[in-house]
């Protein structure tokens, strides 16, 4: 069996804040996933804004060096003790789709001169052969490269930079792709290609994805696993479907209640809104306080994982 | 009443030029939010920033403009020309990823004092914004922070507080949620409803999402490789959607629950850049005949308010 990912008490820590109202954030909070299988996976990981997605993608790309604990992704140990640099093979094995593409490339550089860095030395291509797997690359999301061509990212709209960023991933043909958000800004007729190019690259390339979004949906239609984080910490783990279906964590039921449909029409009242960073410093259970069902061990002890008859991990005191 | 009057807005480049807005005509009623949806690519931003009037190269406005539907001090209506003068105090605008919008070497606070230099005490305005972004559901520390230390999702809620802040007559929201998780989402947009009800101001909100837009806009504008093809009330457009791009939006996500494969639209948006004739959407429309590909349609009103381009509504009526 493959290890697809791995972290094992994964701790991160910033410091916020100007220096007489300096506060601690734990961005990742004992983060503790597992998902070995010998077939490729999508794994979706959710959740709240701030809750630690890019940080712990960013460590699985190794951008970001843990406070504490390691990360293994592919069989490769990318945080923690003897972790080996080891550039050129890591970038085949893993490749990054960031959450906002404007800040993925330089505004100094056109476009393509990235594509064709990734593919000429990632991939070791000649120039010619190069144009022609870029052109591949584009075309699979829906731009043509003659458009593409001599642009800066200033020049692209939002959605188009996004799938720039997509074909930029897919060249090197990586075992992994860390795709943090990559179709939020992509209009709905677009964004079922981009996912749907997903699950074929899975079926016919084997590659695995790590999938950051907050679109369920989306999540639901692709992903074999999901990950709900809140506030640095994992709240629920499992079978994608299962977990949608039937969310065992207060949070994820929240989640799942506050998706905008278009069929029923939400009532008007406006949750009560909390102050994030005091949370972060909860002994207790992070969402207790907005949690409708908290008693008093909630406030008191952060919960244990509970492991489910269908293989799901929940923290939740009230999970039996 | 503000008047989009067949705006086209078109980019210099090293190719050449190019049209990302075409010939967009519209009248929007005062006190609504206007939800702005279309493909991505298809100009929605170039018409955020034309109707707030950041004109200057590459983008230039080469024919139309825009009535605000208010009047300077000398009682002359304000247009494209001078609306700048009333940015943030009547318009403000929350650009696209305004996550990177925020300067990234300056501290929130800074940046927040810096828009409304002189109008009072620093000190003040301050105290009043910790209280604001408390408000939207941010730590007060966070205005102490440089924009890289926020997640995505902060930075956004920021953007947001500070286009609220001063209580325009009009705001442009270019995605304000898109960074959101969609519990935070949900109360950004409740919040974004009641201040428009009391502010009883207008809303262009641009977004992907069909839910958001089923929740809190009163009208549609759904775009298309640069054109208006559809525009009519949110709760028409949703029951019955004229045009077949408004359709296929509607109907292409999936839902949690439904395991059925879903194809996107098939094919590509055209190029700008190519030569346009006919209906813009001909080559992934279902429904496309020869003369979708010969004339193009025009945006036509249907029933009460509710306008569309396509040759072929009929089919949907
Ligand atoms: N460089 C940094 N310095 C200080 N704090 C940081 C830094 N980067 C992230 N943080 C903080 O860490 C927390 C987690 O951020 P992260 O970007 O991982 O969240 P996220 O889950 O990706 O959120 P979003 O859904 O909004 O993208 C946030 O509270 C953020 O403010
Ligand atoms: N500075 C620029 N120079 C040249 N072309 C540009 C420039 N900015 C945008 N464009 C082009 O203008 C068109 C419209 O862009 P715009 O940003 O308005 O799209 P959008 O509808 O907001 O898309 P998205 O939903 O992806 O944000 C696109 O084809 C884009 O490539
Ligand atoms: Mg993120
Ligand atoms: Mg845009």
């Amino acid at each position: 069996m493959r290890t697809v990912l791995k972290t094992e008490k994964l701790h991160k820590v910033y410091t916020l804040g100007s220096l007489f109202r300096r506060i601690k954030i734990n961005a990742l909070d004992d983060v503790n996933l597992e998902v070995v299988s010998d077939q490729p996976v999508i794994v979706s990981l959710v959740g709240e804004s701030g809750s630690g997605k890019t940080t712990l993608a960013k460590v699985v790309l190794r951008l970001v060096e843990p406070s504490a604990g390691s990360a293994m992704v592919c069989d490769h140990l990318v945080a923690g003790k003897g972790t080996k640099p080891t550039k050129r093979e890591f970038l085949t094995t893993v490749q990054p789709i960031f959450q906002n593409p404007f800040e993925a490339f330089s505004s100094y550089r056109t476009v393509d001169s990235y594509l064709e860095r990734t593919a000429i030395y990632v991939n070791q291509l000649s120039r010619r052969e190069a144009i022609d797997a870029i052109s591949q690359a584009l075309a699979s999301v829906g731009l043509k490269y003659a458009d593409v061509k001599g642009k800066y990212p200033n020049q692209f709209s939002g959605g188009e930079l996004q799938r720039v960023s997509v074909a930029r991933a897919l060249l090197p043909h990586p075992k992994i792709i860390i795709a943090d958000e990559p179709v939020s800004m992509i209009d709905a007729s677009l964004r079922m290609n981009v996912i749907n190019l997903f699950l074929a690259l899975k079926r016919d390339f084997g590659t695995s994805f790590l999938y950051i979004t907050h679109d369920l949906a989306t999540a639901y239609y692709i992903s074999d696993y999901i990950a709900v984080m809140y506030r640095g910490c994992i709240v629920e783990f499992g079978q994608a479907r299962a977990v949608l279906s039937e969310p065992q964590h207060p949070y994820t039921k929240l989640l799942l209640d506050s998706i905008p449909s278009t069929r029923w029409k939400w009532e008007r009242k406006i949750a009560e809104s909390d102050i994030e960073t005091k949370e972060y410093r909860f002994t207790g259970c992070k969402f207790h306080n907005r949690c409708p069902l908290a008693q008093d061990i909630c406030r008191q002890k952060r919960p244990q994982v509970v492991r489910l008859s269908d293989g799901r991990d929940v923290y939740c005191h009230l999970v039996q | 009443m503000i008047r989009l009057k067949n705006l086209v807005a078109k980019y210099t480049t090293v190719r050449g030029q190019v049209a990302a807005v075409d010939g967009v005509h519209l009248e929007v009623p005062d006190g609504i939010i206007l939800g702005v949806a279309g493909e991505s690519g298809c100009g929605k931003t170039t018409l955020m920033k034309v109707i707030y009037g950041d004109i200057g190269f590459p983008l230039s406005l080469a024919s139309g403009s825009v009535e605000y539907g208010f009047c300077t001090e000398r009682g002359e209506p304000v247009t494209t020309t001078n609306i700048r003068d009333y940015w943030f105090k009547r318009i403000s605008y929350i650009p696209q990823s305004s996550m990177s919008a925020l300067n990234p070497v300056i501290r929130i606070n800074r940046q927040f004092v810096d828009f409304r230099r002189n109008s009072k005490r620093e000190a003040d305005i301050l105290d009043r914004v910790r209280q604001y972004v408390q408000e939207l559901g941010l730590p007060a520390e966070a205005i102490d922070a440089y924009p890289h230390q926020l997640s995505g999702g902060m930075r956004q809620r920021i953007m947001v507080a500070m286009a609220t802040f001063f209580h325009p007559d009009i705001i442009l929201a270019d995605e304000p949620t898109t960074a959101l998780d969609v519990v935070v989402q949900k109360g950004i947009l409740l919040l974004l409803m009641n201040l428009q009800e009391k502010m009883k101001n207008t809303i262009f909100l641009v977004s992907h999402d069909m839910g958001v837009h089923y929740q809190i806009t009163h009208r549609m504008l759904i775009m298309y490789a640069a054109k208006a093809v559809e525009y009519g009330d949110t709760n028409a457009v949703f029951e019955r959607p004229l045009h077949p791009y408004t359709r296929l939006l509607i109907e292409s996500l999936p839902t949690i629950g439904d395991t059925q494969t879903r194809q996107g639209v098939a094919g590509r948006p055209p190029s700008l850049w190519s030569d346009l004739r006919g209906c813009r959407f001909a080559d992934r429309c279902p429904f496309a005949r020869e003369i979708c590909r010969m004339e193009e349609p025009q945006l036509r009103e249907y029933c009460a308010g509710h306008m569309a381009a396509c040759h072929f509504v009929d089919r949907f009526m």
